[in-house]
């Protein structure tokens, strides 16, 4: 429960001079990221999960409700609660290769 | 601006940076034992770990102004070797006396795995055995949701836990709700590619307001800076927030929540060398 909103000081006009050219840079660089991946030498990972978690990702930014990075954060989480049985690795991958029923995703890292 | 940088793992830092720390106006920092890049084979290396917390890293740290304040444990990464765990755990009530020592940290899940949460019921039950403070490390990326939510509703289960004694770190925009909700104090991880940018870490100030809530560099030997927290300042005076509100943040927050560990003491405020 919030209660303790601050709030943004600056308005829609003060970001945009603000912020605009940093968050302009960023997009073209997503945008060049999947141009890459279909100059690729070769289409081999169009199910690998973090592909597909990325590209979810992607459509929830053009949703208009506030709240885009929790749900972008939560596709790229693992929603399972469950502990592992067994560590299966050391590091994370970015994206869960589990699903929320536990089972494990499409692709491989 | 004065601060204290609650999370900065300076082992792993050389001197320089102290110093640039120290000309960028860090009076304090807090570092958690954490782990090393690879698994150490024995508690023996542990040991040797504590020692160099508690006894080498004051000591620089004291060259440059910087009180430095350190939390004992075996890192989360670690925790699935159980035999290991116990050997560490039994070895770290004789360093708990040492002045610099604030409590058990940074403790928690990696992975999430049936042992590693065994390893950090374990750690709880040492800091309630010697009524220590706790710093709590939350996995990194997509197991940063399931970590932070399995430990929260451990300890919440917990009725012998004090949540405004326990930090849970590294929070996200899809964890510090339940965090701080749960009672729990909390911190923002300023730290490239896999944690949070300056620039988020300010939207989830204006978000979530400033109680309970810091933020740290986490800087290792990763890419990482310790110049993060002046980073976030630059970044909060950018977006018009007034110097008192950041102060909160970066100074009275940290104080009020260590100033709860027997060891912390406030540091001496000073002019800062660089203006930032």
């Amino acid at each position: 429960m919030v209660t303790n909103v601050i709030g943004c000081p600056l308005t829609q006009r003060q970001l945009i001079d603000e912020l605009f050219m940093e968050h302009r840079t960023k997009v073209l660089d997503i945008a060049a990221f999947l141009d890459r991946l279909d100059r690729a030498a070769a289409q081999d990972a169009e199910d690998d999960f973090r592909l597909v978690a990325f590209r979810e990702t992607l459509r929830e930014l053009t949703s208009a409700a506030p709240g885009r990075v929790e749900r972008a954060q939560m596709i790229l989480s693992d929603r399972t609660i469950e502990p592992l049985a067994e560590l299966d690795r050391k590091a994370a991958y970015g994206a869960s290769i589990r699903t929320a029923d536990g089972n494990g995703a499409g692709g491989a890292a | 601006m004065n601060y204290i940088d609650i999370h900065a793992h300076m082992i792993s830092r050389t001197t320089d940076d102290y110093e640039r720390m120290a000309i960028a106006g860090c009076v304090a920092l807090t570092e958690p034992a954490f782990w090393a890049g690879y698994d150490r084979r024995s508690a023996d290396v542990f040991a040797d770990y504590f020692d160099h917390l508690t006894d080498f890293e004051p000591k620089r740290a004291a060259q440059y102004g910087i009180d430095h304040y350190t939390w004992l444990c075996l890192n989360p990464k670690e925790g699935e070797d159980r035999d290991l765990a116990r050997q560490v755990l039994a070895i770290i009530p004789e360093f708990l006396g040492k002045p610099n020592v604030l409590g058990i940290g940074e403790i928690g899940l990696n992975r999430v795995t049936r042992n590693e949460l065994a390893t950090f019921k374990d750690h709880v039950a040492l800091a309630l055995a010697h009524d220590q403070m706790i710093h709590i490390h939350t996995p990194h990326l997509e197991d940063k949701y399931k970590g932070t939510k399995v430990m929260v509703d451990t300890l919440a289960a917990d009725g012998r836990v004090d949540p405004n004694r326990v930090m849970v770190d590294h929070a996200e925009e899809h964890t510090i709700e339940m965090i701080l909700d749960n009672g729990f104090w909390t911190g923002v991880t300023l730290y490239p590619v896999t944690k949070t940018s300056p620039g988020r870490a300010v939207d989830m100030i204006e978000r979530y307001g400033t109680e309970r809530i810091c933020v740290a560099s986490a800087c290792d030997w990763g890419p990482s800076d310790p110049l993060a927290v002046p980073r976030f300042i630059m970044e909060m005076r950018r977006r018009g927030h007034d110097e008192e509100l950041i102060r909160t943040v970066v100074y009275d927050n940290p104080v009020a929540f260590l100033s709860q560990a027997q060891h912390f003491h406030q540091p001496r405020e000073r002019a800062v060398v660089a203006a930032t």
